[in-house]
């Protein structure tokens, strides 16, 4: 028969959550709403500006741009999912070691991009950065300084050093 | 902006995806759901169910057979534009693919999904047109083969029915030489115009050059006309001028907000020149 409302299986940032969604749920609203993970934004809403970006089975994706119920099996990471053990990922550091950011709203897109960039190739030039950016839209930066947070965070992960503690820096 | 409501199922091969077209008059095919899902959201389409076909493992995946290269429809533009065997075998296909969207639409858009909704401003139609593709598409009674120059037959519009699905392309694999150059619209990154060329050619003299044109009109074209006055002649600056001086000969292009058809034809006669160009290093 149709399913009117499906139910799904989706590991966010390893943790597994069964829901039953309607089918016309958007990925990003899912994350949203029924699972209150609003570090994922929406920007533009057509697929255009990447602030929702997310990463799906290892595949960064603009999350405004599929469905939940084709997210069934899948494994996300979020935002909410990039610090691990008290630590910062290297790519959080990076942006806030070089100021890549202003306002913020882009921000959580531009960083889950940055992870794939650098897992895919954890010393990407500077072209290299630019065009796999963008699918990213920031109207405050003018980019220059991400690209020098994702260099930052590619050498971070390339030293192995150890990253910041979680909450360095705030209030101080 | 949301959806109207539909029923979705997923089907886990083209049997059962053919089955549920046959039994749903409403339904639609869902793969990488990139052209889809946009107008899902505006509700510019508002099917009953969406079949969802991305987890059909046989749609998808590259490989050569018979000198030809067959590439599964719900192969992604990512994996196309990564892929060894495509860089290898067509050129012109490894050229288009990293041209398309952004890497984030590239994880998810599919080959077979692109060329069957011919988009006119699409990339890939150009490309299909320039080195005869040939489309399976597998219905009720099995499948049958079409070519690309019969496929494409207006805006948005092939000759796939309504109860059939793409399931592979073959594309000829021996590794012509080929390259695809696109005039972006600045915000979208849709083609105002894309050309598509592959060439053989021998010290200096030309063999067979292919050409084909998206985002001028309606539907992708070959730009025969160009293709016949260059086809055996020797390489030169002034043959290719004066060859790309005829590739709107006769063309109505389409006119919107970001391009007027005059400034298109205007453009399909440079793109052309330029494709060809660099090319054949003339």
């Amino acid at each position: 028969m149709e399913e009117h409302h499906v139910g799904i299986t989706v590991e966010v940032n390893g943790r597994p959550h069964r829901s039953t969604v309607e089918p016309r749920t958007l990925l990003v609203d899912y994350l949203r709403d029924d699972l209150g993970l609003t570090g994922t934004h929406i920007g533009c809403d057509t697929g255009q500006c990447g602030a929702c970006t997310i990463i799906v089975d290892g595949q960064s994706v603009k999350s405004c741009m599929v469905l939940a119920v084709q997210a069934d099996g899948a494994h996300v990471r979020t935002v909410e999912g990039l610090a691990q053990d008290g630590r910062y990922h290297a790519v959080q550091q990076g942006f806030w070691e070089k100021h890549g950011l202003q306002c913020g709203f882009c921000t959580p897109g531009f960083m889950m991009q940055s992870v794939q960039i650098l897992e895919d190739n954890p010393d990407p030039s500077d072209e290299e950065i630019r065009d796999a950016l963008e699918g990213n839209l920031c109207r405050c930066t003018g980019y220059q300084n991400i690209v020098e947070a994702v260099k930052a965070a590619g050498a971070t992960i390339r030293s192995g050093a150890e990253t910041m503690a979680v909450g360095t820096g705030v209030g101080a | 902006m949301h959806p109207a409501p539909f029923a979705y199922k997923a089907a886990h091969s083209v049997e059962e995806a053919l089955q549920l077209l046959r039994s749903h008059e409403d339904a639609k095919i869902l793969a990488g759901g990139h052209s889809l899902i946009p107008a899902l959201k505006l509700r510019l389409t508002q099917p009953a169910l969406l079949i969802d076909i991305s987890k059909i493992s046989s749609l998808r995946g590259i490989r050569r057979e018979n000198g030809k290269l067959i590439i599964g429809s719900g192969t992604t533009h990512r994996e196309i534009e990564k892929s060894h065997l495509v860089a290898e075998a067509s050129p012109l296909l490894a050229s288009v693919a990293p041209q398309i969207g952004d890497v984030q639409v590239r994880h998810r858009g599919t080959f077979g999904g692109s060329l069957a909704h011919a988009d006119p401003a699409g990339d890939w139609p150009a490309a299909a047109l320039a080195v005869d593709a040939e489309l399976v598409i597998a219905g009720a009674h099995g499948t049958r083969t079409v070519h690309a120059s019969e496929f494409f037959t207006g805006m948005l519009t092939t000759v796939i029915q309504p109860d059939e699905i793409l399931t592979e392309i073959k594309v000829p694999g021996e590794g012509t030489p080929g390259i695809y150059l696109k005039h972006r619209n600045a915000a979208s990154g849709y083609a105002t115009v894309g050309v598509a060329v592959t060439a053989t050619h021998d010290h200096g003299r030309i063999g067979t050059v292919t050409i084909g044109v998206t985002g001028a009109t309606p539907v992708a074209f070959r730009a025969s006309v160009v293709e016949h006055a260059l086809n055996g002649h020797a390489v030169s600056a002034h043959l290719l001028d004066e060859a790309a001086s005829h590739a709107a000969d006769g063309l109505e292009c389409l006119s919107d907000i970001h391009a007027p058809a005059a400034y298109r034809s205007q453009l399909v006669k440079v793109m052309v020149r330029r494709a060809l160009g660099k090319l054949l290093h003339a």
